[in-house]
């Protein structure tokens, strides 16, 4: 019964509304068939596993399981990079994000995030400027003219990697983003091999990357995680790769699809949208209030027990594999009123888009940050928006989940 | 009007047009007014408070503000709402009339109440003798103006500072004086900074983190009197071991004294160890008959928990204050039914030497400990503390994420030693090992916890008068 409930969930068919299909999962705070995995759907259930040092998210951890819906990932890794910081346990993890943080954000960094407010101003005026150059208003795709080139570039220029190399590394990025979705039908062995191909071809690219900055640093993060030595120590070249690979791919599609789900939620709740066009300081309540109601990562396919643990009367034995359901839980009537409400003025707000515990968003103030003035720009300018397609169609991923394009319409764009 | 009965429709008058007065107009006091007001109370509410300042912060008194990144009149607590209430600021409280329902004021004035908070908190425990703890550079460290005055004398520049006591403030005082450059000397009785609320074994960690950044740090000694020089300046403590330190500016960090000196004779339970209440908040009088109409929260309560035995906890906890503050307001608008206990889980965090320290549950309570996560000699870890095979307490050294867990199996009464495996499970947690507090016994500054073992049900309630 959660098998096939799980598979109508990952089946393509419902991506464009899985909500319904979680209310009918949460009737099971934790639901379990087979060889399945052991899926959590309600609300305070998912925060405490996410604080539960009894919970890895190490695959080692992981003892192999007959049927598995994920196709075999445990090699998605591959021999190219070791597994970065978002797939390891304390206290490999605390020290690569440690040492990730330190150019990234308090107490060290503490303005990097805010100083570039004004790069990223630019970026989404010269987005929206680019849309005014082609002329058609009538037939704008959010997500190829906007939503997507936008957090790419910010995390290119984070990053330090060369404009012109933004193509090539769409690519690798777009291959491993998918292949962390759980497609059934997919075939495991070609999937598990073009994603391997990917890692190595953006390891050697980004090794290539790393070695240059070595010899001449700049201010980018590349070049910080290159040369920076710590407290920690230095990062080796292999820690450095699989970091700056982590942050590639998880600032290239959790952020478009939290501005697409985005917009296409305002486009839907046309007085909200009308309010974020008169007061830009909303654009903060309704980022927050989007990361619960459209969340980005709906789910956590990644971790296992280390021991016997007992969740809501079930026990998850030891080595099992655990589904977090985020966007489930983020929809809990236990836990938010009228939860399958967008409500802008909702108060005590604390979701679990950005997850929580040691591996909550690493990048959370940089996304919310592109959020929050993406959306209240969009907002500003656009005159009088409107859906082209509703639903629009949605990328294949179930886990990282968002429209592939946002067909809209407008009758023109203010200065 | 009676207190309890809805009946007679006696608390929607009090909501409309009841009199409450709240003493002590700080942290406790201004959040319970926020939620009296948020619970549609709409009569008359009075804020009495000593200090001349509206509500301010605390914690970033002995951080921030000494290292100088914050100034100690920006601290100023946030609103969650307006509460429109007649101030009283800058006048103490002087007396209570229990049967007259009358709050006494310094100038003279009385206030009358229909319900009563009380949450005046505590204040600094002075140098024993006056007369050396009027010495020009000598300081506690609990209001706003202390803190503008020692962050003013930190700030120019003094040769050697001596903090006398290694608690959780002095720990702090001493870590923002190394932060600023300037020399320290910290004097503690126990054998560690911190023994008296985290132990031993935690102990040793925060010695070692004060020594590691060039603290002078003298344990097991006792300050046995300070010097002043002719101007009436402080200028050298003497040692109970023959030693003496000189140092112009000396922060006296023994711990608190409850503010309730102004209720003797009132005939309410309060006395030096606080203000006994039941869980739902109400005073207890001297009979040990609970009052209806009083109230109390924060620093200044000592109220049983059902979690730990029914013990009788005070605690000096910022989330305390908030959430207890939450409860007596509830509970003074509702009806005996509708009251609920304070069930918080005792929880605090402090930061110096750049750690970010946290504890849930009641440490001292623990008599062994057992390093479950991490590991002491890289001072970032989680530590469970165990009483009688239960799970009582757990503290983290830069780890604080993983606390909310150890709430809830402190709350579960989760057994202990733990029987699980956990992530960053190290060889040194396979065994637990004795917490090692002080001998209870012996007094010390050192807890920000203070026990004391009266059950409900336990008839022999003594009274103490205050000193
Ligand atoms: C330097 C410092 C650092 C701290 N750091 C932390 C920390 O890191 N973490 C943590 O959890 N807690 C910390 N605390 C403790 C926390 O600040 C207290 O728990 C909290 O302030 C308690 O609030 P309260 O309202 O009960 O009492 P208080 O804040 O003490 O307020 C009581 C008020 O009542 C007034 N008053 C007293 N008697 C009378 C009277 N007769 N009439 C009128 N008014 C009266 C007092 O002047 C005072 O303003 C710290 C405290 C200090 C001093």
């Amino acid at each position: 019964m959660t098998q096939a409930l799980l598979r109508e969930i990952i089946d393509y068919a419902n991506r464009a509304n899985p909500y319904p299909l979680y209310e009918e999962l949460r009737k099971t705070p934790v639901s379990h068939d087979g060889d399945g995995p052991y899926v959590v759907s309600t609300y305070y259930d998912i925060h405490s596993l996410l604080h539960d040092p009894r919970i890895s998210s190490d695959a080692k951890n992981l003892k192999a399981t007959g049927d598995d819906l994920l196709g075999d990932q445990s090699d998605e890794e591959g021999t190219t990079l070791p597994p970065s910081f978002l797939k390891l346990d304390p206290p490999d993890h605390d020290r690569l994000r440690r040492m990730t943080n330190r150019p990234f954000g308090p107490p060290h960094a503490p303005h990097r995030v805010h100083d570039m407010r004004d790069e990223l101003g630019g970026l989404v005026s010269g987005l929206i400027d680019g849309i005014v150059e082609t002329g058609q208003m009538d037939r704008i795709d959010l997500v190829d003219q906007f939503a997507y080139p936008f957090p790419v570039s910010v995390i290119c220029r984070l990053l330090g990697i060369p404009r012109e190399d933004e193509p090539r590394f769409h690519v690798w990025a777009e291959t491993l983003a998918a292949s962390l979705d759980p497609d059934p039908d997919a075939d495991p062995t070609q999937r598990g091999k073009g994603s391997m191909d990917a890692r190595m071809e953006l390891g050697m690219y980004l090794a290539g990357l790393i070695e240059e900055r070595r010899k001449n640093p700049g201010d980018d993060m590349l070049s910080q995680l290159a040369t920076a030595d710590g407290p920690d120590g230095a990062m080796t070249t292999m820690e450095a790769l699989s970091t700056s690979a982590l942050l590639l791919i998880a600032g290239h599609e959790t952020t478009v699809n939290l501005i697409t789900n985005g917009m296409l939620t305002l486009l839907r709740h046309p007085e909200a949208l009308e309010r974020l066009r008169n007061d830009p300081d909303l654009a903060i309540p309704i980022v927050e209030e989007l990361l619960r109601y459209e969340p980005p990562v709906q789910l956590l396919p990644q971790r296992t027990t280390l021991s016997d643990v007992e969740v809501a009367g079930v026990t998850i034995p030891k080595g099992a594999s655990v589904w977090l359901m985020l966007a489930s839980g983020n929809r809990d009537p236990k836990r938010f009123e009228n939860p399958d409400r967008f409500d802008p003025d909702r108060k005590d707000i604390q979701h679990l888009g950005l997850g929580s515990g040691i591996h909550s968003c690493f990048g959370a103030p940089l996304a919310r940050q592109e959020a929050q003035l993406a959306l209240s720009e969009l907002a500003r300018r656009l005159e009088n928006p409107r859906l082209l397609e509703d639903p629009p169609q949605y990328r294949q991923n179930s886990v990282l989940r968002g429209p592939r394009h946002l067909p809209i319409a407008c009758d023109g764009i203010r200065p | 009007m009676t207190s309890t009965g809805t009946h007679d429709g006696s608390l929607e008058r009090l909501k409309r047009e009841g009199r409450i007065v709240v003493v002590g107009a700080s942290l406790a006091g201004l959040r319970a007014a926020e939620t009296m007001r948020e619970k549609g109370f709409a009569g008359s509410l009075t804020m009495i408070g000593d200090e001349p300042y509206e509500p301010y912060d605390r914690p970033p008194l002995s951080k921030q503000v000494l290292l100088g990144n914050a100034v100690a009149d920006h601290t100023a607590l946030p609103r969650r709402r307006a509460i429109e209430a007649e101030w009283r600021l800058g006048v103490p409280a002087t007396g209570l009339d229990m049967a007259a329902r009358r709050v006494e004021l310094g100038n003279g004035d009385a206030v009358e109440y229909d319900r009563l908070l009380i949450a005046t908190g505590v204040r600094a425990r002075p140098w024993p003798n006056a007369e050396e703890g009027a010495l020009k550079g000598v300081f506690v460290l609990r209001t706003r103006d202390d803190g503008e005055g020692l962050q003013r004398a930190l700030a120019a520049g003094p040769r050697r500072v001596l903090v006398i006591g290694a608690g959780f403030t002095g720990s702090e005082i001493a870590s923002a004086c190394r932060e600023r450059g300037l020399d320290v000397t910290v004097a503690e009785r126990g054998d560690a900074p911190l023994v008296g609320a985290l132990g031993g074994v935690i102990g040793a960690v925060a010695a070692e983190m004060h020594r590691e950044n060039g603290v002078d740090l003298r344990t097991g000694v006792m300050v046995t009197s300070l010097e002043g020089d002719p101007s009436g300046r402080v200028r050298a403590a003497h040692f109970s071991d023959g030693s003496t330190v000189e140092a112009d500016v000396v922060v006296v960090s023994l711990g608190a004294q409850r503010n309730t000196e102004w209720l003797s004779g009132s005939g309410l339970g309060a006395g030096p160890r606080g203000i006994a209440c039941d869980a739902g908040c109400r005073a207890f009088d001297i009979r040990g008959i609970v009052t209806d109409d009083i109230y109390v929260a924060g620093d200044v309560a000592r109220s049983p928990h059902a979690l730990f035995g029914y013990q009788f906890l005070s605690l000096e906890h910022w989330g305390n204050a908030v959430a207890q503050a939450d409860t007596a307001a509830h509970n003074m608008l509702s009806a005996s039914a509708d009251r609920r206990p304070h069930l918080w889980v005792p929880a605090f965090w402090s930061s110096q030497f750049g750690v970010n320290i946290k504890s849930v549950g009641v440490p001292p309570m623990g008599t062994e400990i057992l390093i479950t996560q991490g590991s002491l000699a890289e001072r970032r870890f989680a530590a469970a503390y165990g009483y009688q095979g239960r799970l009582i307490a757990a503290v983290t050294f830069d780890n604080c994420r993983w606390l909310p867990f150890y709430e809830q199996q402190i709350e579960a009464t989760a057994p202990f030693p733990p029987p699980f495996s956990t992530v960053d499970r190290r060889p040194e947690g396979s065994k637990p090992l004795p917490a090692d507090f002080p001998d209870p016994s012996v007094p010390t500054h050192g807890p920000t916890i203070t026990l004391s073992g009266y059950s409900p049900a336990d008839r022999k309630m003594t009274f103490t008068p205050g000193r």
